[in-house]
């Protein structure tokens, strides 16, 4: 008999850096489409830009280095171009995505030494740093292709990306529904859905986007890619704070539902917050960054300037994750005693 | 009750004294490089700058102001906290050894700390009560306090990474804390006073 099963140990093949960063960018893939469908083709070539511009950048600072080429093999750039493509709007010129994938891979990443060693996540830097120097055109969304009358092709988007020569219509742009429900003012928000009559297509459309990040995202957790722990900790923070304060008086703040499915809510709570090099370590060490990105979310979303904050969220947490590591390091089985009940 | 509660988010997170307002910059880089020294540094400057803030505005309003002598307000104020700064170190000497093992180094260089200073002059501008006074230099203890523990564990992890040799050292250190300001932008509108 030959398929006897030897013993153990069961060697088996690791997890490799290219391999997770290409399961990541795989994952992203619905979302792109479903983007792609319901608004049209700016974020692919949105993420076009970004790739080549993070994956140039990339090879640049390697030869300046002269660092070996097959660092370039990790996938790495590739997987930041892509979230940074994806998270900026469909309408953005074509020096946001070269700009901001530049300054991520350059600034956020490589002036620390590459991937592994830099404490912030290198798309956000580069998103909240657009979103503080360009607001006005980072925060110019298209209408769903459903409202528009007569949609782009593919050759007139890559024109208005590359010389803005066609000037969006006012019909087809418009404020993000977060940033219009921030400034509804006295509205309740009854009236508030009544009286934007485009509200409701644009929900149904950025509920698709959401739902294809969560499909990419389950499919992660399947693969043992991300573990439960940071996406939970995000969603369940945010979304019992969002509950409490609706709850507490639902004509003024947004509902739970909204909170979740509109905004940048699932994308960052699976793409962004569970980067391995910026989250923190330990399992107990997620779950305190996760809460605290869904904490500051919620306040910033609800009280601050900025409509959608996650990249402020994520990055304000990367900065504490030294901090939650030193105080959240897992017991050394046999080590030091296990403190538990009243001693 | 809330308006204390307002000053305090103010002061730590929306108008933070190092990473938004940019005062304090020199012990931020400088006593940085370990956790352990950061935390004495961070006790410190809280006790004191908590005390010197009332006492500058105790003095401004019991002494400068009914004598008109407002313009000797920077003079006097530097005055009062470099007393402060040496009445709190001889106390501590005093009283408890060990606490002033702890503190000892970083006391004295507190005087030199330009946002006690600073938090004295801007805090005759916004409050009016002592009460009011007392948080302000509180909240901004407890944000520069925040920031600067937060960057120390940062920096040990800096310390151990791979940076090119023209960014080793201050330089990795001051784009740390630019990234880490253009966080603190998020906070931005959330109190306004």
């Amino acid at each position: 008999m030959s398929l006897l099963a030897p013993s153990s140990p069961h060697a088996h093949r690791p997890l490799s850096t290219s391999h997770v960063m290409a399961q990541v960018s795989l994952a992203t893939l619905p979302a792109l489409g479903v983007l792609t469908w319901l608004f049209g083709w700016g974020s692919l070539i949105n993420v076009m830009l970004a790739v080549t511009t993070a994956i140039f950048a990339e090879a640049l600072i390697l030869k300046l280095r002269k660092r070996p080429w097959r660092i370039l093999m990790d996938n790495s750039a590739l997987l930041t171009g892509l979230l940074l493509g994806l998270s900026i709007t469909p309408l953005a010129p074509w020096w946001l995505p070269v700009l901001g994938a530049a300054v991520a891979v350059v600034v956020a990443k490589q002036v620390y030494g590459g991937l592994g060693q830099n404490p912030f996540n290198p798309a956000m830097v580069a998103y909240a740093l657009l979103l503080v120097s360009f607001p006005l055109p980072m925060s110019l969304w298209p209408q769903p292709l459903s409202l528009q009358a007569e949609p782009w092709t593919f050759w007139e988007h890559l024109t208005h990306t590359f010389t803005g020569s066609l000037h969006a219509i006012d019909g087809y742009t418009g404020a993000t529904l977060l940033d219009a429900f921030k400034h509804k003012g006295a509205l309740t928000a009854e009236e508030f859905w009544l009286q934007t009559p485009v509200a409701q297509a644009v929900l149904n459309a950025t509920t698709g986007v959401s739902l294809a990040y969560l499909l990419g995202g389950v499919y992660l957790l399947w693969r043992g890619i991300i573990s439960w722990h940071t996406p939970v900790a995000v969603l369940a923070s945010l979304l019992i704070l969002a509950a409490f304060f609706y709850g507490a008086d639902p004509s003024q703040y947004a509902s739970p539902s909204m909170h979740l499915l509109v905004g940048a809510g699932i994308f960052s709570a699976f793409f962004i917050a569970t980067d391995p090099v910026t989250s923190a370590t330990s399992h107990k060490g997620k779950l305190v960054y996760g809460a605290g990105i869904g904490i500051l979310v919620y306040v910033i979303r609800t009280w601050g300037n900025y409509p959608d904050a996650f990249a402020f969220a994520v990055l304000l947490m990367n900065f504490a994750v030294p901090f939650i590591d030193y105080y959240t390091r897992p017991r050394t089985y046999g080590h030091a005693r296990a403190q538990r009940g009243i001693k | 009750m809330s308006e204390y509660i307002l000053i305090l988010v103010s002061t730590i997170l929306v108008n933070n004294f190092v990473l938004v307002q940019f005062l304090g910059l020199c012990p931020f880089m400088g006593v940085s490089n370990k956790l352990e020294s950061a935390m004495g540094m961070s006790l410190a400057t809280t006790f004191v700058l908590t005390l010197s803030s009332m006492c500058s505005y105790l003095t401004y309003e019991w002494i400068l102001q009914p004598l008109g002598l407002e313009y000797l307000k920077t003079l006097t104020f530097i005055m009062v906290i470099a007393v402060v700064v040496q009445f709190t170190e001889m106390v501590v000497h005093k009283t408890s050894p060990l606490l002033y093992r702890v503190l000892g180094i970083f006391l004295p260089l507190i005087t030199t700390n330009c946002a006690v200073l600073g938090v004295a002059l801007l805090s005759l501008n916004k409050n009016s009560s002592f009460m009011q006074a007392s948080l302000y230099g509180f909240g901004a203890a407890l944000g520069f306090s925040l920031v600067l523990i937060l960057f120390a564990a940062l920096r040990e992890r800096i310390k151990v990474a791979d940076v090119p040799v023209p960014f080793q050292g201050a330089a990795i250190a001051m784009v740390t804390a630019s990234l880490m300001s253009l966080a603190f932008l998020g906070f931005s509108g959330l109190v306004q006073l």
